[in-house]
């Protein structure tokens, strides 16, 4: 009896993988009989949404965390894809060649994590996506570049920043590397005359230690006497006193951050209850501190790096459409999938194709004016752009 | 207890080579799509963690909530090696990876002893949190060391064990389930239940029960360091984080669906868990709901009169048999 | 040098303070129902939340919402009991733990798809000027909390010591089928013990919120932990010693961030743990007990 069970079991559970497997093939989506898309793919949401206009699709594929402790990110650039996506096949879509292409939006979760980045990935591929913006996060990002790379799909990535994301001709990044942001704090801290600084990083977090040990390294090329404190913390730490007593006995006159919004804002509301009146400087991961300090004179003059600000004029239009359609401004992150859609575009006009070979040749001749800025890529798959600091203004974020 | 008989011989060898070729059959045939390709080798390494797990939870009936720290100990011994002899042609790919394996499973071993011997004279609560608190302790040094990378971790790992090598993963996951099958049906199986079922009576007709526990404890750790190799060179990259509290716990899940001490179970659960969050895809909280409510209920269901009731309509339906 | 060891010495004080209030409720509720309650630290995070509730969403004055907190807080903890721990009670201590590990992310993930991982900032309600000793700076808020601490840790000594309540508490502890045939209510007994337990979880929520100004599904998983260390060291089940045990176990983490490593400061917490099971498993202040054959 047991075994006549488990035989069964056996059996079903072989059944059912197969049924998933076939299943793709065997149910004919909207997707599937356009020229755009040569697989059939999953039904996922956005191609149920697609009508049968006469326009043949283009599949932006997409990754990112939806759900889990970095959900925030991968949210916000799945809605400046989708507004970019809106807008522009509003206006009539992509003109390539004879072929008006309607741009499509696949977004998977990948909850941050290598493992599921690599099955969301793959899930995208077999959707028949023809250009992919993703990952939201580094690691997830590194372990789909040489999927991508063996595929034969142009990846742009809106937020991946550690330096071996672009090691493949495929893949660009719309954001700075963490090292170039360490460097840029770094020559903020001589400019500005510092005599010295402390800093404070996540050990645990790539992204804080990239940033980290490139400002390390050039503030002491420069000068090594600067940096009177290097203190560091791990994920999930909420009680920073124990470092900030060893920085405030330092005597350093700026304290660097680089680090993400949620552990600034414990951060820089325990330094000035410890009475530490030095300034602040940060990383691009402090956009949104204020929503997250319960004073906002704690920040009062605090600068830091980001390629977007969502109170600048130039991107007046795209959040009004963002706070209309989702209810919240803005962060850097949904202007990064925003550019990227854009990018796409630009690059299927400018190779007058949609296939791969020719979008990764018309990348690097693209010039995109985003919102975080015009962009231009070179062949590494760097971003060529400038950055802004941002200071922190009667409680509002100013352009310096 | 019962010998193997014959019989069960050959259905675990049909069941073995019927499995086989039919992952065979899908791959090779196109019928899998890209997606559930590359749930195979996932699919295998959580069968392997689990059922290592259960050998010390299931059959030796201590928790232990510190699982994910050997598996990373494996990913990252087994990484190191292919990274440094593999991937700069001292050893040929296949020669590396072997000894990737060999190296990644003794090194989890190892720890498992170290870390066994003083800590599994610790009564049932206190070895739970002693093995968290050893799983975090592991997660922070791998973090703090120079050699893993810190917290950026190790990428371009090779991909030996990706899909594309289904067969040696299969096998790795045949021997892995084998031997603690075996294990379990052996002499020194029976001593590890009796020291779960009573370990007093147990001790009382001589069975060593330090050393017993401490083999099971090894040889559970071994199997997970085997499973983190595989892991590393499916995924390519290994970050210290990935091997948290919640993996322990997503390990224990499993076995607790596919019911404590049952080897079968544990493979079912193990599928299933892997493959249902990828069609609930962007429903992971909910998931983490889940697996709560599956703790929580199999616990008491398991210790509830329902369970009771049903297995004794088992026993009575069996022994009517018997005497018709 | 000597003021930046006083001054971490105050910062150990701080967070020691805080395990030590958490501590108290673990060993209370192990003490006597002889199990690890894992979900006692998100016990925590939903007193947290019921008080951001209470406070940011109607509008409650602050004594009438710690009040809330703390009803929530024991109706809950008496519910997770009678739901989840006490159809087990016969169960092996393994299935027991589990269901424990269970509860803890059954609350978290509850309190994830409500209130999303976005952290919430929240205004702490308790505003005392910080006292400056020589050059060492004590903030208000770990005045408080020590000396909540200190109350709550004299009433309960005197509560299980020299009430009658307190004495069946004890009698369960000791022996509960011996207790039951005495004509002591078991059940009683112990769903007032979670009452307790968890009304001393929403006391270290509210405390735990005002110090830091956040909330998050996960804020008591790891403070938890690490009361249960401090509980562990002090002696587990020994009033006084929770509060010795979570104090030491501020300090350690502090001076070891300090002077040691940050990075390696949680292995060192956890590895006194390890030392203090092998070396005296009874903690500090703990009684030794024989196990009974």
């Amino acid at each position: 009896m047991k075994k006549a069970i488990s035989v069964g079991l056996a059996a079903a559970m072989v059944l059912s993988m197969a049924a998933c497997g076939s299943s793709d093939t065997a149910e004919p989506t909207a997707a599937s009989d356009t020229t755009a898309a040569a697989d059939s793919g999953e039904q996922a949401e956005s191609s149920e949404a697609a009508e049968d206009d006469g326009m043949a699709e283009f599949i932006i594929g997409s990754t990112g965390p939806l759900t889990g402790a970095n959900a925030s990110y991968g949210t916000s650039v799945k809605q400046g894809e989708e507004i970019a996506i809106q807008e522009i096949n509003e206006a009539g879509g992509v003109q390539v060649g004879d072929t008006t292409y309607k741009l499509v939006l696949n977004f998977q979760d990948d909850e941050a994590k290598e493992d599921k980045a690599v099955t969301a990935f793959n899930t995208l591929v077999d959707a028949g996506m023809n250009a992919y913006v993703g990952a939201v996060t580094t690691g997830a990002c590194l372990a789909q570049t040489d999927l991508s790379y063996e595929a034969n799909i142009l990846q742009i990535t809106p937020s991946a920043s550690a330096e071996a994301v672009t090691e493949n001709p495929n893949v660009f990044r719309m954001c700075f590397t963490d090292p170039l942001q360490g460097r840029m704090i770094a020559q903020y801290v001589l400019d500005n005359g510092y005599e010295s600084v402390a800093v404070l990083w996540n050990n645990a977090d790539e992204y804080s230690a990239g940033i980290h040990d490139a400002f390390v390294e050039a503030l002491e090329a420069e000068d090594a006497g600067l940096l009177v404190a290097d203190e560091s913390f791990a994920t999930g730490d909420v009680d920073f006193n124990t470092q900030l007593t060893v920085i405030k006995n330092s005597g350093a006159k700026l304290l660097f951050v680089p680090a993400y919004y949620g552990d600034v804002a414990y951060i820089v509301q325990q330094a000035r209850d410890a009475g530490m009146e030095c300034d602040f400087v940060g990383s691009d991961g402090w956009d949104g501190v204020l929503g997250q300090v319960t004073d906002p004179s704690v920040v009062e003059g605090a600068v830091f790096l980001s390629p977007f600000l969502a109170t600048e004029e130039s991107a007046a239009d795209f959040v009004s459409k963002y706070e209309a359609a989702y209810g919240a401004t803005p962060d850097q992150f949904a202007a990064d999938g925003y550019d990227c859609v854009y990018a796409i575009k630009a690059a299927m006009e400018q190779a007058g194709s949609i296939e791969t070979d020719a979008l990764i040749q018309a990348m690097t001749e693209i010039t995109v004016d985003g919102l975080t800025g015009q962009v231009s890529f070179d062949e590494s798959g760097e971003p060529n752009k400038t950055a802004k600091f941002v200071q922190i203004v009667d409680g509002e974020y100013t352009a310096m | 207890m019962k010998k193997i008989s014959n019989g069960t011989v050959w259905f675990r060898a049909a069941v073995i080579v019927l499995s086989y070729a039919a992952v065979t059959i899908l791959l090779k045939g196109g019928l899998l799509n890209r997606q559930y390709t590359s749930l195979l080798v996932p699919i295998a390494v959580n069968i392997m963690l689990a059922v290592s797990l259960n050998l010390v939870t299931g059959f030796l009936g201590e928790l232990t909530l510190g699982h994910a720290g050997f598996m990373s100990i494996g990913a990252y011994t087994g990484a190191l090696i292919s990274l440094n002899l593999g991937d700069t042609g001292v050893l040929p790919a296949p020669a590396a990876f072997a000894l990737a394996l060999v190296c990644g499973g003794l090194m989890a071993g190892v720890f498992g002893l170290i870390i066994g011997v003083p800590v599994l004279r610790l009564r049932g609560d206190y070895l739970a949190i002693v093995t968290l608190a050893f799983g975090e302790i592991i997660k922070s040094v791998i973090n703090s060391l120079k050699i893993t990378n810190g917290a950026r971790g190790l990428s371009k790992i090779p991909l030996y064990s990706n899909y594309t090598n289904y067969t040696v993963v299969f096998i790795l996951m045949v021997l892995t389930v084998l031997a603690v099958t075996n294990l379990m049906s052996s002499r020194d199986g029976r001593a590890i239940m009796a020291i779960r079922d009573n370990d007093i009576a147990a001790e009382s007709i001589g069975i060593p029960i330090s050393r017993y526990k401490v083999k099971a404890f090894v040889i559970s750790a071994f199997f997970a360091g085997v499973a983190g190799v595989i892991y590393a060179h499916n995924v390519g990259l290994l970050k210290p984080g990935t091997f948290d509290y919640n993996k322990s716990i997503e390990i224990l899940v499993i076995v607790v669906l596919g019911g404590m001490g049952s080897i079968r179970g544990s493979i079912i659960a193990a599928v299933i868990l892997t493959v249902l969050p990828e069609l609930l895809r962007g429903t992971d909280n909910l998931r983490m709901l889940l697996y709560a409510i599956v703790l929580i209920a199999m616990m008491i269901f398991n210790n509830s009169k329902i369970k009771e009731g049903l297995m004794m309509n088992r026993t009575f339906r069996r022994l009517g048999r018997k005497e018709a | 040098m000597l003021t930046s060891i006083m001054e971490q010495l105050m910062n150990g004080l701080r967070t020691g303070s805080i395990y030590a209030l958490i501590a108290l409720g673990y060993t209370m509720v192990y003490g006597i129902a002889k199990m690890i309650n894992f979900a006692h630290g998100d016990i925590i995070m939903v007193g947290a939340y019921t008080l951001y509730i209470g406070i940011a969403l109607l509008h409650l004055p602050v004594i009438a919402a710690m009040l809330l907190t703390a009803a929530v807080c024991s109706v809950l903890g008496v519910l997770i009991e009678k739901v989840a721990y006490k159809p087990l009670r016969k169960a092996p201590p393994l299935a027991v733990l589990i269901t424990a590990i269970g509860m803890s992310y059954f609350l978290q993930s509850v309190a994830l798809l409500i209130f999303s991982s976005t952290p919430i900032p929240f205004k702490s309600v308790i505003t005392l000027e910080s006292v400056q000793v020589g050059s060492v700076n004590i903030s208000g808020i770990t005045i408080v909390t020590l000396a909540v601490t200190t109350v709550i840790m004299v009433a309960l000594t005197l509560f299980i010591n020299k009430t009658k309540a307190g004495s069946a508490m004890r009698a369960v502890s000791e022996d509960r089928g011996a207790a039951e045939l005495m004509g002591i209510n078991v059940n009683r007994t112990i769903s007032m013990t979670f009452a307790i337990g968890s009304a001393l979880a929403a006391v270290a929520g509210i405390l735990y919120i005002c110090q830091y100004q956040s909330l998050r599904p996960t804020l008591g998983a790891l403070p938890g932990i690490k009361a249960f260390v401090a509980a562990v060291l002090g002696g587990i089940g020994s009033v006084p010693g929770a509060m010795l045990g979570g104090i030491v176990l501020g300090l350690i983490e502090s001076l070891s961030k300090a002077y040691i490593s940050t990075e390696l400061a949680d292995a060192i917490v956890f590895g006194v743990l390890v030392v203090v099971l092998l070396v005296k498993p009874s903690g500090l202040l703990g009684k030794k007990t024989l196990v009974k054959v």
